[in-house]
């Protein structure tokens, strides 16, 4: 039954991860650094809260958390890839924007600055651990099958092909006739939209948004990204690895073996073990951050 | 580290080269430009929001002014928040003219602070502070070192990029603090240290009345003689040139005799450092302990600062004062719109900064052929 519980838990924390993380590989194959995913994730957070409240229906909560996260990833892709802004500069500011943005609208549209009234999601229990609950709420398997359809979009298409063409080799995928920008653009608009959908989790496993209630999850899906080395599949399973991480500190709360800030660190220790190149070096995409001329 | 010294390094003779007025005038042309355009949209953004709260803008706009620099509570809040974006400014800044994006002044403001705070704790009671100032300076310049060193070393060792290991080192950072703190030093039902009773410095109050109750404290006159002694190093110095010219060409700097690894690790242990001081601001100046996540925001906001300001330490010190401004302002309208307002007001400064520095560039290069 402990087992059973530990899986449950591990099941309903990586399932952002993933979403995020998905979108997160996407942006940084196609050559845009995604250091605003957890931006996109709040913004879709809320989104979904809002959309969700006023139409009664969690499935539009969706449809706004998507048209969120794709809104403020296409603020960052104009800045980036129009203007020609560094990356990381823009990329910090989307966070704090989204943070700003999402508790200005919260006291503007539900007069609180905490959080939000409670809003229709899926699932009928509150945060519940119950299988039943997990199994009924769609977003478990549209996190699933997302891993999935990236990975397949990234390998298999020509879109993905061209998706990794721009952010090896801008250059040289110009010289073929790639639209550097335009596939970018698209890049970043599915990332906002995976990480939204990550977002939208969160408020409506929740039943409400509250203030930067994403707290670093875009971070620790950064985090995957790089220790996945920029592939989804391997992306998930850092999540998964991570979540599991997580779950075990849930479970083991009342015995205090470890303390838990040592556990919130495991991701990002890995993520700098890898990145220093101790087993097998992580190799960024080779234009990652770059401006395309 | 691994490249040997050559043995007559060339003189950089051109440390600072004689310029002529014209371009002088175009750098600064091509500095304040993209500030200007940015407090306009950031003007623009914030009427919109104003609006949709329905207020009136120039009523919320009269409001942040009184409450910032029209009286000596807010104006002292405003120097007291401008002492922190200083360091952090200074760090970041001093970081990107090297070539790096420290990312991780966050963990390395607290750990300054955090080192301050455990040495004042051990100091004797009732030393004059300006015994125990040399012994926190070192403290918290050791603290934000180190913690800026590591990924500085990372970089020079094993390439590993900056960005990403700053990120990642301001979580474990900050949740080995938060460990120290909860765990071990906090005093009942709260997550300070105890109160710290060696050689606290004196806040402004003290000299001049009318800033009574705000936090400003002499802590501002260590920045102010940061922001000099920084810019002297990165404009008249041997290292201070050598770093900015790794910053702007590796290679290049690498060819003409520079050890470019020891540059970044050494620019990367010096941000730190920078960084690490600012924590002073808060825990010998204002509460006279250590508390958890008191160097919260003023890290991400030191690299909006580092940008409005071009990386130039006296232009860091104006943006720190614009930016503070723009945090205390925020406190004084949130009766009438939400203090997020400035949140997002902050963020936009940075976007339109970043997407019309390149963008100014190019105009200005354009103009003179």
């Amino acid at each position: 039954m402990i087992i059973f519980g530990f899986l449950a838990q591990t099941l309903r924390i990586v399932i952002p991860y993933i979403f995020a993380a998905s979108g997160g590989v996407i942006s940084e194959r196609s050559g845009l650094i995604a250091i605003g995913l957890e931006g996109y994730m709040l913004t879709g957070a809320f989104c979904a809260a809002l959309a969700s409240y006023y139409s009664g229906s969690p499935w539009i909560g969706l449809i706004g958390a998507a048209a969120g996260g794709i809104a403020i990833a296409l603020l960052y892709a104009v800045t980036a890839i129009r203007f020609r802004a560094d990356q990381v500069v823009v990329g910090i500011a989307i966070n704090l924007l989204a943070v700003g943005m999402t508790r200005f609208f919260l006291r503007l549209t539900f007069h609180s600055s905490a959080n939000s009234p409670r809003v229709p999601g899926f699932g009928a229990e509150q945060s519940g651990t119950g299988v039943a609950s997990l199994a009924s709420n769609p977003l478990i398997w549209m996190g699933i099958a997302a891993v999935a359809l990236v990975a397949w979009m990234l390998y298999r298409t020509p879109f993905g092909l061209r998706i990794r063409a721009v952010g090896e080799h801008p250059v040289a995928a110009t010289s073929v006739g790639i639209r550097v920008g335009r596939i970018r653009y698209l890049a970043a608009a599915l990332s906002g939209m995976l990480a939204g959908l990550g977002g939208a989790y969160l408020a409506l496993d929740q039943h409400q948004f509250s203030a930067e209630m994403t707290a670093g999850r875009g971070f620790i899906a950064l985090a995957a990204v790089i220790f996945g080395r920029w592939d989804p599949v391997r992306a998930a399973l850092a999540c998964l690895l991570f979540a599991a991480a997580d779950a075990l500190q849930i479970q083991l709360q009342g015995a205090q073996a470890i303390p838990s800030q040592f556990v919130e660190m495991i991701p990002y220790a890995l993520t700098i073990i890898a990145l220093a190149g101790v087993v097998g070096r992580a190799t960024p995409p080779a234009a990652l951050g770059k401006v395309a001329e | 580290m691994t490249t040997p010294a050559t043995e007559n390094p060339p003189a950089p003779a051109a440390i600072a080269p004689p310029v002529n007025p014209a371009s002088r005038l175009a750098a600064l042309e091509e500095a304040i430009l993209p500030v200007v355009v940015a407090l306009l949209v950031a003007a623009i953004v914030g009427d919109v929001l104003i609006l949709s709260f329905g207020q009136n803008p120039g009523t919320v706009y009269r409001l942040l002014f009184e409450g910032t620099w029209g009286n000596a509570y807010g104006f002292g809040q405003v120097l007291y928040k401008t002492t922190t974006l200083t360091f952090t400014g200074l760090a970041v800044a001093v970081g990107l003219r090297a070539g790096l994006f420290n990312i991780g002044a966050e963990s390395q403001l607290a750990a300054g602070g955090f080192a301050a705070a455990l040495v004042g704790l051990i100091l004797p009671p009732g030393l004059p502070a300006l015994v125990t100032l040399p012994v926190y300076l070192v403290a918290a310049a050791i603290g934000g070192g180190l913690v800026g060193g590591v990924p500085g070393v990372l970089k020079a060792r094993f390439g590993a990029h900056e960005v990403i290991t700053t990120i990642m080192l301001n979580f474990i950072v900050l949740a080995l603090l938060n460990y120290l703190t909860a765990a071990h030093l906090k005093v009942e039902a709260s997550l300070h240290t105890e109160e710290i009773h060696a050689g606290g410095l004196p806040r402004l109050s003290s000299y001049i009345a009318a800033f009574h109750g705000s936090a400003a404290n002499v802590v501002l006159f260590i920045a102010l003689l940061a922001v000099v002694l920084t810019w002297w190093f990165l404009f008249r110095t041997r290292r201070g040139f050598e770093l900015r010219a790794t910053g702007l060409q590796p290679a290049a700097a690498e060819y003409g005799g520079v050890d470019v690894r020891s540059v970044w690790w050494r620019a990367m242990v010096l941000s730190g450092a920078l960084a690490g001081i600012g924590g002073l601001n808060f825990v010998l100046g204002y509460k006279h302990y250590y508390e958890d996540a008191f160097a919260t925001g003023a890290g991400f906001l030191g690299i909006a600062v580092a940008i409005v300001g071009r990386n130039n330490p006296i232009g860091v010190l104006l943006a720190a004062f614009v930016f503070a401004t723009i945090s205390q302002g925020g406190l004084a309208v949130n009766a009438v719109v939400p203090k997020q307002m400035v949140d997002v007001l902050q963020a936009v400064v940075i976007i339109a900064v970043a997407a019309s520095v390149p963008e100014v560039r190019r105009m200005l290069r354009k103009g003179d052929r």
